[in-house]
């Protein structure tokens, strides 16, 4: 299937105050794609979701998403962020937080019934991610598997093309983290969403992706699963001898790779 | 007396609805800073012979545009602005010192003199109070997006930075004509208790605001009612009311959670 690509990125290049993170990225991300990113702490993965988002601009190269230049604010683009935790006693409720999400024009004084409509799409967007009951309890008392869900339809709620998520499967036990990986494989199949999520673990994200992109030693490679978990392919990237093992069960483990992310560690 | 219920009024209302985002940004500490640091411009301002509220409002608005300086995590650079207001709490000392007034002065800043308040001043918080509350009104959804969730309202293209300069300004402004009321040292009666019961017993932002107005505006009137007929400060009696509700809040919350079953 030949379909429309919504990310592209030719020799993109992205510095932090001067320091290099990674250098002469080239990819392209088409609609509809599930898409895992993956690499060692510090690699440059959030910061590339922050060149996305027209956060920060790439110190060279192009890069496009949507057709157009990142720029702050688009309105087609849902993005959960890492987060710390929610204080205990925050007692705003889940759907006003996902009522936040929806990009209206600012008006003082806005039309009659934009409240009820509101909250009707923020409910909508709830039962998206399965979590109607979750509605009218305070944000302090879910989970962070709740918590999860309740971010995601927050960035649901606006209708984006493309999923910006940075660590949503961060303090989830194993079944949560399937759990969270399989409701946003729906929804990137349902709804034709792009997906990017960034994580540390590949295995409970390895059933569900399309697209591999791992980012290390500065640089980006991005591909199909089966070509980049390769031990061939992550000792090239790294720069010295990685090894992928698969279990009985099809689990990876990656071993090298964090000795040769942070050598001095 | 009248004078004292118009004033009373208004920063009840102006109090409850800007205290309301100080307790959802986890700002209090930085409100309360706000407050002693006017207490040194008030006080230089009576050693100059001019109206404390120029003072409060002129030192008040430097320090919040200040804090907001310091970054969108100013509220927890407690070491930094503890500094600041320990020395400027100093300054006020030194200046209410050098005044060779009446210590009626220092006491009304420090605590508060609501029934000492003249037609003037009313007047200038009632304008004050109404330039307040449009901005507040103006911003309502942007700063309430960005206290709420920063990182997702600046990837939304809200200008945070800029909403966190002029919501400290909004306090500061706010500090200003509350300490008239009740003073600096009990500024937390106004600005942070009532919007903390009213953020525990609501769960979507308008009721919170309603319910923090509501609060601040029952006690501010008891207190003003009660100390007609007794001969205690007013702002003893707001402090005392707001400090009432607050326990009951919790207990009564705290029972309720005993008697739910627990979940597995």
């Amino acid at each position: 299937m030949n379909r429309i690509s919504v990310i592209t990125a030719t020799d993109v290049t992205a510095t932090y105050k001067d320091h290099l993170i990674w250098k002469d990225a080239s990819f392209e991300i088409k609609k509809g794609q599930f898409v895992g990113i993956l690499g060692p702490n510090g690699a440059g993965k959030t910061t590339l979701f922050r060149l996305l988002l027209g956060l920060i601009k790439p110190a060279s190269g192009v890069l496009k998403i949507l057709g157009e230049t990142p720029h702050r604010g688009h309105p087609r683009i849902g993005y959960v962020p890492q987060r710390r935790p929610i204080d205990s006693e925050m007692t705003i409720e889940a759907l006003e937080l996902v009522r936040l999400g929806i990009s209206t024009v600012w008006r003082i004084l806005p039309p009659a019934g934009t409240a009820k409509q509101e909250r009707a799409a923020a409910m909508e967007a709830l039962r998206a991610v399965d979590a109607e009951t979750l509605a009218h309890q305070p944000l302090g008392v879910l989970s962070g598997g709740e918590l999860q869900r309740v971010f995601l339809a927050q960035a649901l709620v606006g209708k984006p093309d493309i999923l910006l998520l940075d660590e949503p499967l961060a303090n989830l036990d194993i079944r949560r983290e399937i759990n969270l990986v399989q409701l946003i494989r729906d929804i990137v199949k349902k709804q034709q969403v792009t997906a990017l999520l960034i994580a540390h673990d590949l295995n409970p994200l390895l059933p569900a992706l399309d697209t591999i992109m791992y980012i290390a030693n500065k640089k980006v490679v991005t591909g199909k699963p089966e070509t980049i978990v390769t031990s061939e392919s992550l000792s090239a990237l790294y720069g010295t001898a990685v090894e992928v093992l698969r279990d009985s069960h099809g689990r990876i483990a990656i071993l090298g790779a964090e000795e040769a992310a942070h050598p001095h560690a | 007396m009248r004078h004292a219920f118009e004033a009373g009024t208004i920063v009840a209302i102006v109090a409850g609805v800007v205290g309301y985002f100080v307790v959802l940004r986890r700002s209090s500490f930085a409100a309360h800073a706000l407050s002693h640091i006017g207490f040194a411009g008030a006080a230089g301002a009576v050693l100059l012979n001019l109206n404390p509220l120029l003072g409060l409002l002129v030192f008040t608005t430097g320090g919040g545009i200040a804090m907001a300086g310091l970054g969108k995590k100013a509220a927890s650079r407690d070491v930094q602005i503890g500094t600041v207001l320990a020395f400027l709490l100093g300054l006020g000392v030194l200046f209410i010192s050098l005044y060779k007034g009446y210590a009626t002065e220092a006491y009304s800043l420090l605590f508060g003199e609501i029934l000492g308040i003249s037609g003037g001043d009313v007047l200038i918080t009632l304008i004050v109070g109404v330039i307040i509350l449009a901005a507040t009104t103006l911003l309502y959804k942007p700063l309430l997006f960005a206290s709420l969730d920063e990182d997702v309202a600046e990837a939304k293209g809200l200008p945070t930075g800029l909403l966190g300069a002029l919501f400290m300004v909004l306090v500061a402004v706010t500090t200003s004509i509350a300490v008239q009321v009740i003073g600096v040292l009990l500024i937390f009666a106004l600005l942070v208790t009532p919007p903390a019961i009213a953020e525990r017993i609501s769960r979507r932002p308008a009721q919170g605001i309603a319910w923090s107005i509501a609060i601040a505006l029952t006690t501010t009137w008891f207190g003003l009612f009660i100390s007609y007929y007794l001969p205690y400060p007013v702002s003893f009696f707001i402090t005392s009311a707001v400090f009432l509700i607050y326990l009951v809040t919790r207990a009564v919350q705290g029972l309720r959670k005993r008697s739910l079953p627990v979940q597995e």
